[in-house]
């Protein structure tokens, strides 16, 4: 996508203290490959040259005096991709103080969550020391979240970031990866708020308004979105014609790279009739549209795959939505997605369990999805997802080393984690959770 | 009591008195480790465990080729299977009230656990008070009435906090919704140490005017009794060890604080609970002799678990601490055998002793080791069937037993969802109809 894509000049800046070496050339050899987008091959060889993955084989003529990296008994796959959290925007999530999370308005298209990532966060190398190397982090949505009159429908635009940088703008891979829609709900964003089965309010511990009431302002709400749109489709013919008197506005502006299809909205909505009005909403708009956190996604599955709608799935770690759903409903529903041909990938909505996201992905792996479509959906298809395929994701020539080395099953909760890359610097296996388990190791 | 047990075996399911589980791999986490072989079960109880079990005629037998049994895990902390609020927030100390008597059977999150392979929970107060109320165990006997869900005998407990909770409802409340509430004591660790001090000073006296009084019951004299103080008994049953203290925790500062009023007073406390920072005061706390009851590794949620590490149970395990991992939450209840691999990632313990923190350390912590914790002939016959190693995260719980009845069987649960689904249907649709009729009058009131 837009956005300025690391120089050898950015690269050179991308050192000391972060990284244990500032070299990105090496040779990582004897080891197990597990590209993601093409089948393992064992012990080979994997050369990494400016911090690009130059060349995969057991014969691989490496440049001279190159620096190796024993790789015997090991596995290399990517850097895993977590399509939800708040990194950088969220420190303590019960001290609002900290939480950089849902600014007010309700249609917000211009704030950039990238810029007000905290690069030292404590969230960041306490996640990645897992092996996630690359994240999305919201703009809006997580705890913190207001809710109720004046919540935000467009909250602004999620960046994508590499998990590690001196600044946000290091840490860039996409500036604006999606504009962050909430699509209403009826319920008010509450939990119960909405089932089709009973419209009834009294039938949900007596909501304050009346079901008629709620739907009408859901309907209203969904009005304003589209009176939002048709705006800024309006601000794009004027700005175009370049009119007399045309006054810049930043608010439509921000709106301009979603009308040309260059960036997607990512559109958070769980319930069946928010889904199907979402879609409805996105096509109208002619919008391209990453469905977010979508729970009763199943029941939309034919027109998801039809309409080549792709889905980001929550946590699986995750209650069923009520008593009456199995209660595995979280863990199956995406070997049953995958089984419906909806293309999905992995977020963990959260900063403090981004660290666990390979863990959802096998949860999901238990319960009916193929293993390799789990590493994909933390890896290649959220990559794909958001238009950076070309970058990161699999191990292919060309693409950065966002690489991880282990000793096993990066979805098994025992597997460490023994080198970590990015962009082909290694990354120190250090965060100050491990600092404090040294230090207080050493209590007389 | 005789008719009593009469109907709970007229209760129990067909064919549960003799049971066989045979070609398993069983963890059993005792001295005998991890075998191959079977688990007979008798009447409830676990009667034998070996290579090689006789089958007796007419038992039930699972074969459990390729699959694994353990003992049925154990929540050291949970709120689940409470009708309402778990915290009487209103006093700084709500020893009088008791989780025992609002237990509720019909909460989903008891099923959800069960097939969550968990059989026993610690059924907690809330932390709103430096001193909450009292506790109870509780087995996951899904379908029984409350009665039937209590852990027959185990030793009930106390909830105390420190903190920030027992903290809040003495701190003003930014954008608090209603009108403000009066603030309460405490708002500091300092008060919440005065706090529980204060309760302690005044149970010690008032244990004093008891022991008074029993002394010259049994000097054969006939003196008035003293009034009976509802707040202060449980506290009193404290410090006669008859009552267990589970203390909700964060920083090494307010453990250690807790840890000297116990000592001060003559009390143990029997778990930490949370205890984040326990790795800072690991000495101390085994010092005391004192469980801890800790988080896998949930962090930064709030200010106090900043410093939470994920190292801390295994560290503790290192000091010598017997150290369980809990749940305090319906959903990652579901999950404590993979929360137990994150002691083998983060520390290095070993499978059995990773395991053991679901399983035998939280008995030990609630003195039920004697019945539940481990597979051992004698101890209630309480286990969990995997269909692969309970240890990795693609396993899934397939049968739970709990006294050697089935509770939980995944076959059957799949198998019986469209029979569900179609009555669900059928009920919505009898609803709609009713919605129909032009009544003046409306459901529900």
């Amino acid at each position: 996508m837009r956005g300025r894509y690391s120089s050898l000049a950015c690269a050179a800046i991308f050192c000391s203290a972060v990284f244990a070496a500032a070299n990105d050339t090496f040779l990582i050899r004897n080891v197990d490959v597990y590209p993601v987008s093409s089948a393992p091959q064992q012990n080979v060889s994997l050369l990494v040259q400016d911090g690009k993955i130059a060349e995969i084989g057991a014969k691989i003529t490496a440049p001279k005096g190159i620096r190796i990296v024993e790789g015997k008994g090991l596995r290399v796959y990517p850097g895993m991709i977590d399509s939800g959290t708040n990194l950088g925007l969220s420190e303590v999530s019960a001290e609002r103080v900290t939480v950089d999370t849902n600014e007010l308005g309700e249609f917000m298209p211009q704030l950039r969550a990238l810029i007000a990532v905290n690069p030292d966060s404590e969230h960041i190398p306490v996640s990645r020391v897992n092996g996630i190397t690359s994240a999305v982090t919201y703009p809006g949505g997580g705890r913190g979240g207001r809710g109720g009159a004046g919540a935000q429908i467009i909250a602004g635009q999620a960046a994508l970031i590499h998990l590690a940088g001196w600044t946000w703008e290091q840490m860039e891979i996409s500036p604006d990866a999606a504009v962050q829609v909430i699509f209403p709900s009826i319920g008010g964003g509450g939990r119960g708020g909405e089932n089709a089965d009973f419209p009834d309010p009294a039938a949900f511990g007596g909501a304050a308004q009346s079901y008629t009431e709620r739907k009408r302002q859901y309907d209203q709400a969904i009005q304003r979105l589209n009176d939002f749109f048709d705006a800024a489709r309006q601000y794009q013919k004027e700005r175009a014609a370049n009119a007399a008197g045309f006054k810049r506005d930043l608010k439509m502006e921000a709106m301009i790279p979603v009308l040309e299809g260059k960036v997607p909205v990512a559109v958070t909505a769980q319930q069946e009739r928010q889904i199907r009005d979402a879609i409805a909403f996105a096509e109208k708009q002619h919008v391209r549209m990453v469905l977010i956190q979508p729970r009763q996604a199943l029941k939309v599955a034919a027109e998801l795959k039809a309409k080549n709608i792709p889905v980001i799935l929550g946590r699986t770690e995750a209650l069923p939505e009520n008593e009456d759903a199995p209660y595995d409903q979280a863990e199956s529903l995406p070997g049953e997605l995958h089984k419906a041909g909806v293309k999905f990938a992995f977020g963990t909505f959260s900063n403090e369990f981004v660290r666990n996201l390979p863990y959802n992905a096998a949860r999901a792996v238990a319960y009916g999805l193929p293993h390799d479509e789990g590493l994909k959906a933390v890896t290649i298809n959220a990559a794909e997802i958001w238009g950076v395929s070309d970058k990161i994701g699999s191990i292919e020539k060309g693409k950065w080393a966002d690489l991880m080395i282990t000793n096993g099953d990066p979805l098994e909760t025992p597997t460490q984690i023994k080198h970590l890359y990015i962009k082909g610097q290694e990354i120190e296996l250090t965060n100050k959770q491990i600092q404090l388990y040294e230090r207080y190791s050493k209590r007389p | 009591m005789k008719t009593f047990l009469a109907f709970l075996l007229a209760c129990a399911p067909l064919g549960a008195e003799v049971t066989v589980i045979k070609n398993a791999t069983i963890m059993t986490e005792s001295a005998r480790g991890t075998i191959k072989g079977s688990v007979l079960v008798r009447d409830g109880k676990i009667a034998e465990v070996g290579e090689n079990v006789m089958i007796p005629a007419g038992a039930t037998v699972i074969d459990a080729s390729g699959q694994w049994v353990i003992p049925g895990i154990i929540d050291c902390h949970s709120h689940i299977a409470v009708d309402g609020n778990v915290n009487e927030g209103s006093v700084s100390v709500s020893s009088m009230v008791n989780i025992k008597d609002v237990i509720n059977p019909e909460d989903i999150a008891i099923y959800r656990a069960l097939a969550g392979g968990v059989t026993t929970a610690n059924i907690l107060h809330g932390s709103a008070n430096s001193i909450g109320g009292q506790t109870i165990v509780i087995k996951m006997r899904w379908g029984k009435d409350a009665q039937g869900l209590i852990f027959e005998g185990a030793t009930p407990g106390i909830k105390f906090a420190l903190g920030e909770n027992p903290k809040r409802a003495g701190n003003p409340q930014p954008g608090g919704r209603g009108p403000a509430a009066p603030l309460r004591y405490p708002a500091t660790r300092m008060g919440v140490e005065d706090t529980i001090r204060e309760a302690f000073n005044e149970a010690k006296q008032y244990k004093a005017e008891w022991d008074a009084y029993d002394a010259a019951v049994k000097a054969g004299q006939h003196p008035l009794p003293p009034r009976k103080d509802l707040k202060l008994e449980p506290l009193k049953e404290v410090l006669e060890g008859k009552r267990f203290v589970h203390a909700h925790c964060y920083r090494a500062d307010e453990i250690l604080m807790l840890i000297r009023i116990a000592d001060d007073y003559g009390f143990k406390i029997k778990t930490f609970q949370h205890v984040l920072e326990g790795y800072k005061v690991a000495d101390e706390i085994a010092a005391h002799g004192a469980g801890a009851s800790t988080f896998s590794d949930w962090w930064a949620y709030k200010m106090e678990a900043i410093d939470a590490i994920p190292y801390n149970a295994a560290m503790m395990a290192k000091k010598g601490i017997v150290v369980s991992l809990n749940s305090d939450d319906a959903e990652l209840m579901r999950r404590l055998n993979t929360e137990a691999a994150k002691a083998m990632k983060y520390g290095g313990i070993s499978r059995e002793d990773a395991l053991a923190m679901v399983t035998i350390n939280p008995a030990k912590q609630l003195a039920i080791d004697n019945r539940v914790g481990s597979i051992e002939p004698g101890k209630d016959a309480d286990l969990v069937i995997y269909d692969q190693d309970p240890l990795s995260n693609f396993s899934k719980v397939q049968k739970v037993l709990i006294d050697g009845n089935k509770y939980f069987d995944r076959d059957q649960e799949v198998s019986g969802r469209p029979r569900k689904e179609a009555e669900k249907q059928k009920l919505i649709e009898m609803e709609k109809q009713q919605q129909r009729i032009p009544t003046g009058g409306r459901r529900g009131q």
